[in-house]
């Protein structure tokens, strides 16, 4: 039963490999084949010359890249001090937090539509990248990992003379290894695979993360051959499929591990 | 001591806190009251907008393709919680000590999950063709005449849900499985010797002390349910004739505000999707005392 529920759940990506390696003729064929007739290496050049991926590749790269980054520094900043100090107001700003991560992202499209609007970056690669910087499920993510380490080592550091943002890099920040994993893994995936917000923002192919590149690639169809289009989707979700079988137990804790907080 | 570490802490919390709520003010907090405004507005031409109080709130009670995509938006989830049974039954047979293979299978099942929907949208497109794909194919061996899923009223929609289900087992699987890991082996073992078979543990231990990760994954898959919108624009297209009768309220809400730049109609679908997700939510947490075990 393992066995057959298995193969139903890795058929789509199977047929799309055998198809990316096949002719036209063969794609359509009445009834479907399951072995290519030919195989065809070529749809895998032809991606490069037919279809903006190169670049479109690059900006999911950028994209995914400068989400990731600051939202580890930001939102394991602000868990920091969420956790472990004292201050006016933090009661206050942690309900605000709280509010934002249940309303559905797209109430907020609209004003953030206009925002990067006048801020002159549309169809920009910072634009795309723009509100997913921040996020407050990541910084609830940190508060609920740096809450569980243990106060001694922070106190054995200002014993020895650390200030708050010592404490922080050097101790802390090394300590939460697993929690940040978890994070970046989370966003990663959410920021590769997004596709409304880019959608709205980027409307020229070139600045298009693959995600919306590949949803728009309807138009090429007729023109290009749908193996070529098979391997520019089988491509684009390569990089993301590779290293989450490479890292599978990692990746499998760090989502349990943040679905469950 | 209280007032000690007051001091101690000093201006630090502002240097830590203050990068991320520049961010979270500016790209969160101000464009949810924005969204709030522009719900009771009417927007020009030239992007001025007008205070029409209840309008938007009115014209959505009396807009027959608001319900129509709640229904849509229903289906959906509906299908997408029949996932959650099927996670329970494959996690419990994954996790049993000495599976060999564990990790292949686990593979194949976690794949679907972190696929880039509009990617494997484009192959379940010729999959699901009505003329090469792979299901009628298949339903016409034995006998059945497959119908146009992509482009058929109702089919579109099942097309929509039998994906996002597939995509959603490995989420499924990986919430179970830490629940199964939380379970004491000796509860197995006691009931072994009590002269239990399989299939009465799975029933009266494993379930029930599931409950709470199904119950997470239940409050979860509402939740993603009623964003539905990467499935229908990458799997159907946006243009797809079918699209008015399969759309669902995040579609409709994507559609007035970039397409016939109804901004102030849309901002009143996005209340509409708020309040619509708080109250299953509510819902939820209400009748989970009915069903839910927690160990203490």
């Amino acid at each position: 039963m393992l066995i057959v529920a298995s193969i139903v759940m890795i058929f789509p990506f199977l047929w799309q490999i055998k198809m990316s390696l096949s002719t036209q003729a063969d794609i359509t064929s009445v009834p479907p084949i399951l072995i290519p007739t030919s195989l065809e290496w070529g749809n895998f050049a032809e991606v490069f010359t037919r279809l903006p991926f190169l670049s479109q590749f690059w900006v999911s790269i950028a994209v995914t890249t400068l989400r990731t980054v600051a939202q580890i520094i930001l939102c394991s900043m602000a868990g920091y001090a969420f956790a472990r100090m004292h201050f006016r107001f933090k009661g206050v700003l942690l309900a605000l937090l709280l509010s934002i991560l249940m309303v559905p992202t797209q109430v907020y499209l609209i004003p953030q539509y206009q925002i990067i609007q006048s801020a002159g970056l549309l169809d920009t690669i910072l634009g795309i990248a723009a509100p997913g910087l921040f996020s407050a499920f990541g910084t609830f993510l940190m508060m609920q990992f740096f809450k569980a380490m243990p106060l001694e080592l922070e106190q054995a550091a200002r014993l020895d003379g650390c200030n708050s943002w010592q404490i922080f890099w050097r101790v802390m920040l090394p300590l939460a290894k697993p929690g940040i994993i978890s994070l970046a893994i989370i966003t990663v995936l959410a920021s590769w695979n997004d596709l409304l917000w880019p959608l709205v923002v980027a409307s020229t192919p070139d600045t298009m993360p693959l995600s919306v590149g590949l949803a728009t690639l309807q138009g090429y169809q007729g023109s290009v051959d749908t193996g070529v289009l098979m391997a520019a989707s089988l491509m684009a979700m390569a990089p993301i499929l590779i290293a989450f079988i490479l890292l599978q137990r990692r990746v499998v804790e760090g989502i349990a591990h943040a679905g469950l907080k | 001591m209280k007032r000690q570490s007051l001091t101690r802490d000093g201006w630090w919390p502002v240097l830590f806190v203050a990068p991320l709520f520049a961010g979270v003010v500016v790209f969160y907090l101000w464009p949810l009251t924005q969204s709030l405004y522009y719900s009771f507005t009417e927007w020009g031409v030239f992007g001025s907008s007008t205070w029409t109080g209840l309008d938007n709130y009115v014209r959505l009670v009396g807009d027959a393709a608001v319900y129509r995509a709640i229904i849509n938006t229903l289906v959906y989830t509906g299908i997408l919680l029949v996932g959650i049974p099927i996670a329970v039954a494959f996690a419990a047979l994954l996790n049993r000590p000495g599976l060999r293979y564990a990790m292949v299978y686990r593979t194949c099942f976690f794949l679907p999950y972190i696929a880039m929907p509009t990617a494997i949208s484009m192959v379940w497109r010729i999959i699901y063709n009505n003329d090469f794909g792979v299901i009628n194919a298949a339903l016409g061996v034995v006998g059945i005449e497959g119908p146009a899923w992509i482009s058929t009223e109702w089919f579109s929609l099942v097309a929509v849900a039998i994906m996002g289900l597939w995509m959603s087992i490995g989420f499924n699987m990986i919430i179970l499985s830490a629940g199964l890991k939380g379970i004491p082996p000796e509860l197995y073992e006691a009931t072994a010797i009590d002269g239990a078979n399989h299939w009465r543990q799975f029933r009266s231990i494993t379930v029930p002390l599931l409950t709470p990760s199904i119950f997470f994954l239940s409050v979860m898959t509402f939740i993603a349910g009623f964003q539905l919108f990467d499935l229908l624009y990458a799997l159907l297209g946006p243009a797809n004739p079918v699209m008015p009768k399969t759309q669902s309220l995040v579609f409709l809400y994507y559609d007035a505000a970039f397409s016939s730049n109804e901004k102030g109609y849309a901002s009143a679908i996005g209340i509409l999707i708020l309040l619509i997700i708080g109250l299953f939510t509510l819902v939820q947490f209400r009748l989970q005392r009915r069903w839910v075990h927690y160990v203490d």
